[in-house]
């Protein structure tokens, strides 16, 4: 069995010691855990996962109940740049299913997917708080609004 | 007119750092109330002035923060928790605050814990939003280094902590205590009440959450007083607030308006109308939990009184357009996707309700409905009225459907009896 150091880092150790200060019983700081740890490692796999509840002082399920449960935790591999296209309302009426489609050819993967050379990851997001420039979507932490085929074409070329 | 809110937002700019904001009178409620007013008088001033909460449900503030036990009442760690989880489809105000003056809701924060006496704070800011994570968590360091938080604030006696809490994605952390569920560590599903938080909040201690607009008001209350406050406002409202609209309108974006501003003047005046070949069919007047309006009922004031006079809700406040080349029924069941997919799975109504709403919807839409399906719809919604389910989320998703049966049956029999859709 692979034991914490040969898993984390020093330093990831640290900030999860750091967090865990800012909460009166260590398993409140699971989310923000599973964030800093995913951030390194793209998704939470079952190792890590059952590491962060040795941690924490949950059970592995405990864990795993709240993993699965939020949008932003992936318990699957994704790719190196995740692509969150809002599917809510604005966006859906100015034209965000034809914005998904020029993704989805030019990265020729379909919704949900990842790229073969494991660069991009394509998922729907509900409302990113972007409406007066709709269609929008979050490529990694960068927000893109007022998206047409040109701008696409541009961010996303086909390969 | 006067725009409190957004006075130091400059479009395309990066928001102003402490200094920059001190210079212009920020943290000047701080300095003059922190030890110097008690907070008794703090929370008067803010049940005086009328505040209602910016999260969609106008409850006043003031009211709110006077559920609150006092320290003698209950000793240890009481909580100020800011909702900065914006997620109602349609909503983009509370991220403008977070982004473009990240110290006002600092300042906020620390005036209104103070008169409810918390000593923790932690601002609960949705993942997706990582500009705000970075500039708010960028805040509170400055604010720490300059002695405006941490222990013995200005020499007062006055402790308070914060902690920025980025999310992990669920529109249900928006409901307070779903999100009080969430900053514990557990799958964020809404609690039992009574108890309120304000009794029993987060780790069981009392207490408040406010979303990010309510807590951005409180310094300029604080500093001008209730009177000024409540003249802001218009049509027997109180106040400003940050007012939206998208859709197909010649400038859509958010706008700082007086409270009470009618809603035709929004869309007219400041979103510039329609744009050209586009005509308004009908206005979700606060975010996809709110019921259409038509477009001859647009004279109405903007607060939330006049909206629930007329049995729908003010809600965020920023109006989604439906336009006459956007089909209705593809749209509300856009709005049922998201709800059906929002549900957080607790209560067997909206859990099981909203799926089965979505899929006739979806049926409907593609000309493979019945005219049976429009009874079932009303049917369903009954099961999803308010009191029936755990929290406020399916009885809000049925807003929009019990008002789209009723203002676009034609369109609903049309695409049954038609066998398609008429706008693909």
């Amino acid at each position: 069995m692979l034991i914490a150091k040969d898993m984390m880092t020093t330093t990831e150790l640290y900030e999860i010691a750091k967090l865990v200060a800012h909460y009166p019983v260590a398993r409140a700081a699971c989310i923000d855990v599973l964030k800093l740890v995913q951030k390194n490692r793209r998704y939470i796999s079952d190792d890590i996962l059952a590491e962060v509840a040795r941690i924490l002082g949950m059970s592995i399920s405990e864990l795993d109940e709240v993993a699965t449960f939020y949008n932003l935790i992936y318990r699957q591999p994704v790719g190196e740049t995740v692509i969150l296209l809002c599917d809510s309302v604005t966006c859906w009426m100015m034209g965000r299913n034809k914005i998904a489609k020029s993704i989805m050819d030019n990265l020729t993967i379909k919704d949900g997917e990842t790229t073969a050379d494991g660069k991009y990851t394509l998922l729907p997001i509900v409302c990113l708080g972007h409406c007066d420039h709709a269609p929008a979507m979050l490529m990694g932490q960068t927000l893109v609004g007022d998206l047409d085929s040109t701008k696409i074409n541009k961010l996303l070329p086909k390969a | 007119m006067e725009r409190p809110l957004t006075k130091n937002i400059i479009a395309n700019q990066e928001p102003y750092d402490l200094a920059a904001y001190q210079a212009v009178g920020g943290y000047q409620a701080v300095l003059q109330t922190i030890g110097r007013i008690d907070p008794t008088k703090v929370l008067e001033i803010v049940v005086d002035s009328g505040l209602g909460g910016c999260g969609g449900g106008g409850f006043p503030t003031g009211r709110k923060w006077q559920a609150m036990p006092s320290r003698e009442e209950r000793p240890g760690t009481h909580y100020f928790i800011v909702n900065a989880d914006e997620m109602e489809p349609g909503t983009f105000k509370d991220r403008l605050l977070l982004e473009g003056d990240p110290h006002q809701l600092i300042e906020g924060i620390i005036l209104s814990a103070y008169a409810v006496q918390a000593d923790h704070s932690y601002i609960f800011i949705r993942g997706e939003y990582h500009r705000a994570i970075t500039l708010i968590e960028h805040a509170v360091s400055e604010a720490e280094a300059a002695g405006l938080l941490g222990l013995n604030i200005l020499g007062s006696g006055y402790n308070l902590v914060i902690h920025v809490h980025g999310g992990a994605g669920r529109y249900i952390c928006g409901e307070e205590t779903a999100l009080l569920n969430s900053l514990e560590g557990r799958r964020a599903v809404p609690r039992s009440k009574p108890p309120l938080p304000m009794t029993s909040g987060l780790f069981g201690a009392p207490t408040v959450v406010n979303n990010v607009e309510t807590v951005c008001n409180i310094p300029h209350i604080i500093a001008n007083g209730a009177d000024w406050y409540r003249n802001l406002g218009q049509n027997g409202a109180v106040g400003t607030k940050i007012f939206g609209v998208s859709g197909r309108v010649k400038k859509p974006g958010a706008y700082e308006l007086p409270m009470g501003t009618p809603m035709q003047d929004m869309i007219e005046n400041y979103a510039g109308g329609m744009q050209h070949g586009y005509k308004l069919r009908a206005v979700l007047p606060g975010g996809a939990s709110t019921g259409f309006m038509l477009a001859e009922d647009l004279d109405i004031p903007m607060s939330f009184a006049a909206f629930a006079a007329k049995g729908n809700r003010l809600g965020t406040g920023t109006a989604i357009i439906l336009d006459d080349q956007t089909c209705p029924i593809g749209l509300i069941a856009n709005l049922q996707h998201f709800f059906a997919q929002e549900s957080c799975g607790w209560c067997a109504p909206c859990r099981d309700g909203l799926p089965w709403v979505e899929r006739t919807l979806k049926a409907i839409e593609i000309g493979e409905g019945k005219m049976d399906d429009l009874d079932l719809l009303t049917d369903i919604s009954d099961t999803m009225a308010p009191g029936r389910t755990f929290c406020a989320l399916a009885p809000g998703a049925m807003a929009s459907l019990m008002t789209g049966l009723s203002y676009f049956r034609d369109e609903f029999e049309r695409h049954i009896r038609d066998g398609k859709c008429p706008w693909t």
